[in-house]
């Protein structure tokens, strides 16, 4: 019987991993007292379930359903003015959650805060567009690739992919040359699913060779003529060199030496 | 003025010139092949470049135009997304016969290195293309050969469009 693999990340891998190699983490520092940081993590005291710094960034752990109050605590009190990024990480297959973070900038402090929380599937997240304009794109981009659903968002639609599209890109069970309806997406869209046939599968090897098209390939000393069929085998002409052109005139001047200098 | 003159030693002593429809036809269809602005991607900048004066399309008489409604050629410069697709066959669609496509790069061609779910492998899947140019992304020089082997092709072609149906049978 074949040895079983799991399905739940189907995405490209690398071939050869080496069993005794641990991926490095980035070291993880406490919050040293008197610092900008221990000010944040005072006034975050209430939501936060863990508290570090990564690469002078402050990471803080909260309760997915207290997003909306921690933030704006972080916003209003210690002047996280700008929300520059804010999408997930699909754990599914490892925790059977959703990673959701979001990262903060203090123009005046010049710090970065991560909010790192995390939510089952299936579970919505409640929106920080009212208080940062600039979560809107991005939440409604990690709507389309993970579909986590965000209550209350102004207007929450797919932003990448077309409005029609099934199936969230970035989850690690979607495959990465997509699944059966993305294939044929745009065929089925502009032609409709009965042009299938008339134009074929995806070609997903663009290098490949087709040893029996005689239109667009030719293979050297087996030369035929353009668009012979030749599946029952080709005669073999073996390559010919000018006897005129390509003559070696000074045959015997070479010198052989007998061994290295 | 002399040059004006009528050579009666040539052409039977007749002030004419004798050809064909064909070759008429397409003498002007082929030097003012007009393809429409249309980039999709990074080979839309040497697309470009060909149009500007360095490279100088328009000594070929390939004006780009704005409008599909007064372009010949669409040349499908970058990588074509699926999204993109449809909106892509209804410029085509729009264009007016005669018209012919120009696959300009890899990605155009064969998707290139974006072998994911979210590119088209090949425009040809979409349209009927004419000349697959290869390169990532071709030089200005390439595009030219292109345009100037899509001439060539145009000449040897039918006026009447509708006989060359080796065209006409890809791809409805």
């Amino acid at each position: 019987m074949r040895k079983y693999t799991p399905k739940d990340n189907v995405q490209a891998k690398s071939y050869y991993t080496d069993r005794y190699w641990v991926a490095p983490r980035v070291p993880r520092e406490a919050v040293e007292e008197g610092t900008h940081f221990a000010d944040v993590v005072k006034a975050m005291e209430k939501f936060a379930k863990e508290s570090y710094i990564e690469v002078g960034t402050l990471v803080i752990h909260i309760d997915a359903k207290e997003n909306f109050e921690a933030i704006k605590t972080l916003k209003e009190q210690c002047g996280y003015t700008q929300c520059s990024e804010q999408s997930a990480v699909d754990y599914l297959a490892q925790d059977g959650e959703f990673e959701l973070f979001y990262q903060f900038l203090n123009v005046n402090e010049a710090k970065r805060v991560r909010i790192v929380c995390r939510i089952k599937k299936g579970e919505a997240i409640e929106s920080i567009v009212p208080l940062f304009n600039s979560a809107n794109f991005a939440e409604r981009e990690m709507f389309d690739m993970f579909g986590i659903k965000v209550n209350n968002h102004p207007f929450l639609k797919r932003i990448i992919m077309p409005d029609d599209w099934e199936g969230h890109p970035l989850l690690k069970t979607y495959p990465l040359h997509g699944d059966e309806f993305a294939s044929w997406y745009e065929v089925d869209k502009i032609f409709g699913k009965e042009y299938r046939d008339i134009i074929g599968p995806e070609n997903r090897d663009p290098a490949r060779i087709d040893r029996y098209d005689t239109k667009r390939f030719s293979r050297v000393g087996y030369e035929v003529p353009f668009g012979e069929d030749i599946s029952e085998g080709e005669k073999e002409q073996p390559i010919e060199y000018s006897e005129t052109l390509l003559v070696d005139y000074n045959k015997d001047s070479g010198k052989q030496l007998d061994h290295r200098k | 003025m002399a040059q004006h003159q009528v050579n009666y030693a040539s052409s039977a002593g007749l002030p004419i010139a004798l050809t064909t429809v064909d070759h008429l036809v397409n003498w002007g269809r082929s030097n003012s092949l007009w393809p429409l602005t249309y980039g999709l991607a990074c080979c839309a900048i040497e697309m470009m470049a060909s149009g500007a004066s360095r490279y100088d399309f328009d000594r070929m008489g390939t004006i780009f135009r704005a409008s599909p409604r007064q372009a010949d050629v669409m040349i499908l410069a970058g990588t074509l997304s699926k999204k993109h697709a449809e909106f892509a066959r209804r410029l085509y669609d729009q264009m007016t016969e005669p018209k012919w496509v120009i696959s300009m790069g890899s990605c155009a061609n064969t998707g290139g290195m974006f072998n994911t779910y979210a590119t088209v492998q090949g425009v040809d899947r979409i349209v009927p293309v004419d000349i697959y140019l290869p390169g990532c992304a071709p030089r200005p020089e390439t595009l030219q050969y292109a345009m100037m082997m899509l001439q060539k092709k145009i000449r040897r072609e039918s006026a009447n469009m509708k006989k060359n149906t080796k065209q006409n049978l890809r791809l409805v």
